[in-house]
Parts: C-alpha cells; structure tokens; sequence
C-alpha cells in the first residue's frame, strides 16, 4: 500500500473525497485518470486552492489537499486560518517534504514552524507520522474525521513495526528510567537508532513516538515527566512552538517540571544538502543524538558508535 | 422591467438604504460601501437569486458571496426586508448578545461564507462552483467585490484558476465605488482600464451602471455571458449613494453619526437634500 492506493480506493469508496494540490504531483500523479473531475490541479496557487478547498468542504466535499509544506502552511496561512480554520471545515491538509525532509532545497523550502503555526488554529489537528507505514495507519481515521487536518507527509520507509493508531494517542516504543526521548516525523527512525545505542552503552532509554501533535497525548507526557528521567524532545522544527512548546505548556498545566533537553532547530534555518549531510551537518543522526543525550547525562560520547547509513531520499521538488 | 416593478425594487432600496443609517450610529458602520452596493444586493436578492426564506440549506439554491464583507448593512437590510432576517437583530448590531457585526458570519442565516479579510470569497466561490459542476446542478454562483479588494492579488489568482478551469457558472461582481478605504482607488492604486484586466484573466466583462435596475436586470439575465469562461459584471457606482452630504467622499467609509444626525441623514434620503454634518469624521481600517 502506497499514500497513493489509500487515497484511490478511500476516493472510490466515498466520493465525498475531492484530491486537489497546487501542482505538486510527487504522490498523486496518477490518480487524475481515476477521479476524473474530483481531481483538481489549481496549479501553484496555494491560496486558491485553500479558498476553494473551503467552498468544496462547505457543499459537503472532504477535500485532501496537497502542497509543499511551507508554501502550504505558510502562503496560504491566512487562508488556512480565515477559511478553514473560523469554518472548522473538514480540509485535510497534506504537505510534503516538511522538516528536514527538504533536504537540499533551502530555506524557502524549510516547513520548520509548520507545527507552530497549525496548531495555533482552534480546531485544527495536527498530525507527523513516522513513516510511511505509520502515515497510512493514521490517515483513514483523519480523513474520517470532521475536524480540520494538517499531516506531516512523511514516506520513508518504516524501520519499526507499529501499533495500531489511536487517534489522539501516542506510541509508547519503549519504557525508560535514565532517558525518555520525545518525538515525532522523520527523526523517530534516528531517535530509534539513538535509543540502541545508548541502551549498548548501558542506559536504560525509552521513547515515544507522539504522532499527533494536536491533540496530544498528555497522559503520555506527563507519565514521562512523572517518571523523573531525563526527558529529550527531538524535532525537526524550531524549537519554537513545537514539541519543547507543547511539552512546556503540558508541564506547567499541571504544576510540574522535569529535566528536559530539548533537540531542534535554533533561531536559524538548517544549511541544505542530501539528507545524510543534513543530518550529519546538524547534529541529528541516531549518533549524534546519543552523543548529545550522553553528554547531557553527563557521560562520556567518544565511543558510541555510528549508526546505519541515512538512506537518501528519491525526489526533487 | 415594468415601471411598477422598478419603483418596488427602488422603494425597496430605499428601505435598505433607511436599516444602513439606523446602523451608522452607536458604534457605526461602513456606511458609504453599504451605500453604494444597496440596489445591487437589493436586486440580486428581490429579482435575480433563487435564495428564500425556506431554502437557505436546499443544495439547489444560488449563492451569493460577499467578499467586500464591510458592506453587510446593505446585505442584513436586505435580509431584513425579505424576511430573511429577524429586524429585531439589527438593533443587536455590536452587541457581544448576537453576531451583527461588521462583517458578515453564518450566525445569520443567508450568509453564505465569512469575509472580511479581502479577496477570499473569489476562491471559495469558485469551490462551491466547482462541486456545482461536479454534480451537474445549474446554480448560479455570485461573488460581490468591492474595488479596492482588487488590489489583492487573490482575486486575480483565483479569476486566472477559475478560466483554467473553464467555469461558467461563476460571476465575479465589482461594486466599483471609486474608493479604496480613505482614498480614491485612481489616486492609490488606479485600477483603469478595468474591463480588459479582467478579459486579459479570461473572463466575459460587462460593464453597467449599479444603480440602474433596467442595467442590472439586463446584465444578469444575460448570465453566463460564455459557456466556458467566467463572467464579470463591472458595476459603476456612487460611493454613499442616497445621501448627498457623504456622496463621493474620501472620508465617509465609515461613519458614526450622532442621533440627531441619522434623523437628519434619513430625512435626506427621502429629499435629497444634504444634510449639515457635525461628527467627526473617521478613516479607519
């Protein structure tokens, strides 16, 4: 099963599924042979393809709308916001190549805030699959859904066999006393890479895979905090606004505080290049991130080892 | 049109003209923009649009979107005179009780779609037209514009869309008032020549004078102007139309007058003669 299938068959099963993108065919081009006129190419006009999202959603339409993630979230912002968001229309939002994932494309291309500025919409549910297997577990039940929607496009393929989705939940991957890692997106694979590492340097590493964003899970945050380990938030977002944000105002809901390392992108966009590189350049392979937790815990990092190679993504955009 | 039918959409006009001075005051309204697009919206909803009292929800109705959402007095004084809206709800204007507010909202049945932030609805109308396409229904899909809403570059983008997609059962209104908030549009952002903009994005273009209900009823029976493009009616019309003393004037978007003054302002309205106004005058945003 490919993003693709789901949608083909979830399009001919209920034809209140309209696909729509701004020219960004990368998952769907084939799918206008099938859906004939329910397949609607507004070309790079990410506004219109909002506004007329929203009116296709006011007759009744689920309108499965794709763009790049920051000319998505960003371009269309207000449009996303006034048309979607006041109406809590049942768009669903699919952007491509968020986070890192736009490996060499740049800064304008860097959807790095896409989780702040979503779930600053009320209404609007947010959600960062780990890959692809986790993405097409998720997405019949957001589809379904009569809330507003924004995922994370993420198709890489899976290297951990995940549970069953429960919307509003987390994974619960392993349980953890020293560390508990915190995350979502594309970074879980390195995250899961970073945890056997440091479990072979003796430490006992939990990690959860938050997969949707809004609503989050705060039973899953707060058993973390509650459970006194080093909590460490990974994302490929700003730190601003994103999983350090919500587990922040998660924390002080409930008057509490933890240890918390937080891993994002600072106060800057990250410097292109393959995906490896990028990783690499930035700190974020399941290496460094054990390096960067060791240290935090105050051991020494020389000698954990390097992890499998990053596979490289297959697309330009 | 019949004489008798044109002195009862002009008398109805006149009504809608009474509920947007009654609304300039205690808070005001976007008096002047209501003003010029009243006979428009009081055609459009007497004579034209298949939109009644009892098929608000009917998926076969026609749809009427107001993008210049700052004119919504003409649009609830409309609603008011066709039964559409409770008049009682007028004088809840600004209070946090209901939802008349400055713009329009779906808290009152009729309106189609939020606006306020300009140059959304050209979009969201051409949505809603495409799924009338979709499913083979004949409504007819009307956004209402104002002139300096065509300074954004959204309306353009989705009148570019709605040619590529050759969607006729579109028609894009400009209530071309001659001003933008507080200036005129030609000594802002000049619009003219405004017809071949249009026809250079696609669209069939008529331009008629808004106030004239012969014009109006000519043009928009003439609908769809082409069986594959989009059409645009251009409708010439006088800012703060039917009150000669804030006619035509730069600083009479928006008004809050004083009681005695809308007393004043509607004796006006049945003369024709100006009124001497004292309050102060607002440019706001």
């Amino acid at each position: 099963m490919t993003y693709e299938e789901l949608i083909k068959q979830t399009a001919l099963a209920d034809d209140r599924l309209v696909v729509m993108t701004a020219e960004n065919r990368a998952l769907i081009r084939n799918l206008p042979p099938v859906l004939g006129p329910r397949f609607i190419d507004t070309g790079i006009t990410e506004q219109t393809l909002i506004g007329a999202a929203a009116g296709l959603a006011l007759r009744g339409r689920v309108p499965v709308v794709h763009a790049l993630a920051t000319f998505l979230t960003l371009r269309a912002f207000e449009f996303i916001r006034t048309d979607v968001g006041i109406a809590h229309l049942p768009v669903k939002l699919s952007g491509f190549v968020p986070g890192f994932l736009s490996d060499g494309n740049g800064p304008t291309h860097q959807a790095i805030e896409d989780v702040s500025l979503m779930r600053g919409i009320p209404g609007m549910t947010v959600f960062a699959p780990a890959d692809e297997a986790d993405m097409l577990a998720m997405l019949p039940a957001i589809w379904a859904s009569p809330d507003p929607a924004y995922v994370r496009i993420n198709t890489r393929p899976a290297t951990y066999e995940h549970a069953p989705f429960e919307l509003g939940k987390a994974e619960i991957v392993a349980e953890g006393r020293d560390v508990i890692i915190l995350t979502y997106g594309m970074l879980f694979e390195q995250t899961l890479v970073a945890r056997e590492l440091l479990q072979a340097q003796g430490k006992s590493v939990g990690l959860i895979n938050l997969r949707s964003l809004k609503p989050v899970d705060e039973a899953a945050l707060l058993a973390a905090a509650r459970s006194g380990a080093l909590l460490v938030t990974v994302e490929d977002h700003f730190i601003t606004g994103g999983l350090y944000s919500i587990l922040a105002e998660v924390l002080l809901r409930h008057q509490l505080t933890a240890r918390v390392l937080p891993l994002a992108l600072e106060e800057r966009w990250y410097r292109p290049g393959r995906l490896g590189a990028v990783l690499e350049h930035e700190g974020f392979t399941g290496q460094h991130l054990a390096r960067r937790i060791a240290t935090a815990l105050g051991e020494a990092s020389e000698d954990i080892a390097a992890g499998p190679a990053v596979l490289e993504t297959q697309f330009a955009e | 049109m019949t004489p008798e039918k044109r002195q009862n959409l002009e008398a109805l006009a006149l009504r809608v003209r009474e509920h947007i001075v009654r609304l300039s005051t205690d808070g005001g309204c976007f008096t002047g923009a209501s003003l010029s697009c009243a006979d428009l919206l009081v055609y459009l909803y007497a004579d034209y649009l298949n939109v009644r009292p009892d098929n608000l929800t009917d998926p076969g109705r026609d749809y009427l979107f107001l993008s210049k959402g700052h004119d919504v007095p003409a649009l609830y004084g409309t609603f008011v005179e066709l039964g559409l809206l409770d008049k009682d709800r007028l004088a809840r204007h600004l209070s946090t009780d209901d939802h008349i507010y400055w713009h329009p909202n779906r808290h009152v049945p009729g309106v189609e779609f939020h606006s306020g932030s300009l140059g959304h609805l050209p979009s969201v109308a051409l949505g809603v037209a495409l799924d009338c396409r979709l499913r083979g229904q004949d409504n007819k899909i009307i956004v209402v514009t104002g002139d300096g809403e065509l300074n954004e570059g959204s309306v353009w983008e989705a009148l570019l869309v709605a040619s590529a997609h050759r969607v006729n059962n579109l028609t894009l209104v400009v209530d071309r008032n001659q001003f933008q908030a507080n200036v005129a549009t030609e000594d802002l952002i000049p619009l003219e020549p405004l017809a071949p903009k249009f026809e250079a994005f696609g669209a069939v273009v008529r331009r008629i004078d808004g106030h004239d209900f012969d014009q109006l009823a000519t043009a928009f029976s003439a609908l769809p102007f082409s069986e594959d493009k989009p059409s645009v009616i251009i409708c010439d019309t006088v800012r703060g139309r039917g009150l000669p003393s804030i006619e035509a004037r730069a600083d009479r978007w928006f008004c809050n007058f004083s009681a005695e003054e809308v007393e004043e302002l509607l004796r006006e309205l049945h003369s024709q003669e100006a009124t001497s106004l004292t309050s102060e005058t607002l440019t706001v945003r």
